[in-house]
């Protein structure tokens, strides 16, 4: 299955190919988690502070479905 | 020596050094200036009359030997805005300057002789009372450079725009950063005309030879004050070379965006497609390739977070510090517009007309929809500064802000609590800080009420954004917090590393109360922030507010919010239950 994946802030540095808000599109296996995929990666698991699927607050092992958006947050906030 | 307040009478031209009188006697920064203007203004005066009161206070750690990030001044007086209490705060270097003078508040009363305007000029030795016809008419940005060349040892410059001297109800407080640029706003709630209203351009404040801040406790300030900085220096959002410091408070456009509640082309979609264009990703690389700016930028001096930026123009040269999250989506998403050179422009007339940015975005976007301008038109949007620096009258209506322009132009979209308007998180999507917003005693204003930390960040906990169970709860949590945060001096975002790390929270406890001379264990923060909140929301219910004040506008009731699809559908009893504890 495919899904979309996107990186933003300090995350970006470990996809650097990718532009500002640009997804990597990933063909995936039935069954792969979402902590799974963020290995795939190499994103650094105390760096991901938050996972978005399709704009809504997901966890590390839940399963990744076809055509999902899939969004891996490091610490932000702000005013 | 313990510290004073100072009282300014505009009508006399005079001033007077006082004790801080026991009942006060606890408070700092926004607790100081609430429980001022709750005792010694009426809440029932006009705001621009003569009965209102300008009070600026540092907070309690401002100005104490390398307190980390702790550069806030907090300004109070009834806002022309919402017509309710207001406490506004800034950044920039006039916190440590008031504190090191030996300074728990400074109350501004009384009017001057009627086109008659001053320049205040505030030392160790007192107040002088300087005519202003030499920078009135000005903007921010020659004010700020002409009264660095006036007086010496490199004030801190507490000054209005052209919108201040016209009483408009958007007009913010300026505060100089280091590199005396104006940029650094008590923005929100139209305070700039409060002190325009009291005949005052400007207030320098040179802290020389000031006897500095009195610290009761300095071992138990020191034990704090270590705690505290380690716990900013090690969480990955205010580190070095964390997302605030590469990126800034910017660093959020896109997540917002991607979370669905990114307010956008006034209130009528969730998400932007140009958000990653003018986003802190952007702004960062525009800095890269430019040059001429910078990121990690500082506001004050001991900034330990620093998430300040310095925009650069095309050229390369700096146009504008600074291009922060509120600012890029007021003037960028929610208007429509995708590109930050554009961005960068508006900011930098906000800045120096002596507008807050997110009411100036707003009121363009009101006025995109009323049809002054198409959405995304970028050269009308920055050609409606000009009509403001004219003041005439299409830029009066403008600089009255969104409650005021979405009349004049006939629109039922308006994104505001207590007439202030809503800044860049949607409510719809975002349960909780739409509590906020209703229920704040400031209008709608994110800062009250930081509910996005959980909600969106996962700072102190993980909470679903789109329902409505438990927020009213977690509102009031935050508000309290906040409140209290807001009377320290230090930066509200401390507030991410403190709630993540335990000793952290500790350090910023100990440290006040070191400052205080308090024992750390006899300050209970949420208590201390609930007593805040009650002071406030009285003068509010004195100023006639009730609980109709305590909603969100009625479109967001019946228009669903793509990409979630979602309308506002928390029950007016859970608003009201946020303040019940207060009956």
């Amino acid at each position: 299955m495919k899904v979309e994946v996107r990186v933003f802030a300090t995350l970006r540095r470990y996809l650097p190919e990718l532009g500002i808000g640009e997804a990597r599109v990933m063909d995936v296996p039935d069954g792969t988690t979402l902590d799974e995929i963020r290995v795939i990666l190499e994103l650094p698991a105390e760096e991901v502070k938050v996972i978005m699927v399709n704009h809504l607050q997901a966890d590390p092992e839940d399963l990744a479905a076809d055509g999902d958006r899939i969004t891996y947050i490091p610490a932000v906030a702000g005013g | 020596m313990a510290r004073k307040i100072l009282r300014i009478n505009m009508g006399a031209l005079s001033f007077a050094y006082e004790e801080v009188p026991g009942k006060w006697a606890k408070w700092g920064g926004r607790g100081l200036t609430s429980v001022i203007v709750a005792d010694e203004v009426d809440p029932t005066c006009h705001p621009l009359g003569p009965n209102n009161k300008l009070v600026i206070a540092p907070g309690w750690v401002s100005g104490a030997p390398a307190a980390p990030s702790s550069g806030r001044t907090s300004f109070g007086g009834k806002s022309p805005l919402t017509g309710g209490i207001k406490e506004s705060n800034s950044g920039g270097i006039s916190a440590q300057k008031i504190a090191k003078l030996g300074l728990a508040a400074i109350i501004i009363e009384g009017v001057p002789e009627k086109g008659k305007w001053y320049t205040l000029a505030i030392t160790k030795d007192g107040v002088s009372f300087d005519s202003a016809d030499d920078i009135l008419g000005k903007g921010m940005y020659e004010v700020d450079e002409i009264l660095w060349k006036k007086f010496s040892n490199e004030p801190a410059v507490i000054g209005i725009g052209q919108a201040g001297e016209k009483k408009l109800s958007n007009a913010g407080i300026s505060v100089n950063d280091p590199e005396n640029k104006p940029g650094r706003y008590a923005g929100r709630g139209g305070l700039g005309a409060v002190m325009g209203a009291r005949g005052i351009k400007a207030i320098v404040v040179d802290d020389t030879d000031g006897p500095g801040v009195e610290v009761a406790n300095m071992d138990l300030f020191k034990t704090g004050r270590k705690k505290l900085t380690d716990a900013i220096m090690s969480h990955d959002l205010t580190k070095p070379g964390g997302g605030l410091n590469l990126y800034g408070t910017n660093v959020l456009m896109n997540i917002i965006n991607e979370a669905g509640g990114l307010p956008t082309r006034n209130f009528s979609a969730g998400q932007f497609e140009g958000a990653s264009l003018i986003s802190g990703e952007m702004v960062a690389e525009m800095v890269e390739k430019r040059g001429g700016g910078m990121t990690g930028h500082g506001c004050h001096a001991g900034c330990i977070i620093k998430c300040s930026n310095i925009y650069p123009d095309e050229k390369g040269d700096a146009l504008v510090s600074c291009v922060e999250y509120e600012t890029a989506w007021a003037l960028g998403a929610n208007c429509g517009i995708d590109d930050l050179d554009y961005v960068a422009q508006m900011t930098y007339q906000c800045n120096d007309l002596g507008l807050d940015s997110i009411e100036a975005g707003n009121t363009i976007a009101i006025a995109m929809e009323g049809g002054a301008l198409e959405f995304g038109d970028k050269v009308g949007a920055l050609g409606l500064f000009d009509e403001i620096r004219k003041m005439s009258p299409l830029g009066r209506i403008l600089g009255q802000g969104v409650e005021a322009t979405a009349k004049a132009y006939g629109v039922h979209r308006v994104p505001t609590v207590k007439g202030q308007s809503m800044p860049a998180y949607e409510p719809r999507a975002i349960k909780g800080i739409g509590v906020t917003y209703a229920t704040t005693p400031m209008g709608a204003d994110h800062t009250a009420g930081y509910t996005i930390a959980p909600e969106i960040a996962g700072v102190s906990g993980k909470v679903d954004p789109l329902t409505d169970e438990g927020k009213a709860a977690l509102s009031l949590t935050f508000q309290a917090a906040t409140a209290f945060i807001d009377s320290t001096g230090y930066c509200l975002f401390i507030a991410f590393p403190i709630l993540d790390i335990e000793t952290g929270f500790a350090g910023m406890v100990e440290s006040v109360a070191g400052v205080m001379g308090l024992e750390a264990d006899g300050i209970d923060a949420i208590e201390m922030g609930k007593e805040i909140l009650k002071v406030e929301r009285n003068f509010n219910k004195q100023a006639g507010f009730t609980s109709a004040d305590d909603r969100l506008p009625e479109f967001m009731r019946y228009e669903k919010l793509p990409p979630h699809d979602v309308v506002w559908t928390m029950p007016d009893e859970d608003l009201d239950e946020v303040f019940a504890w207060m009956d």
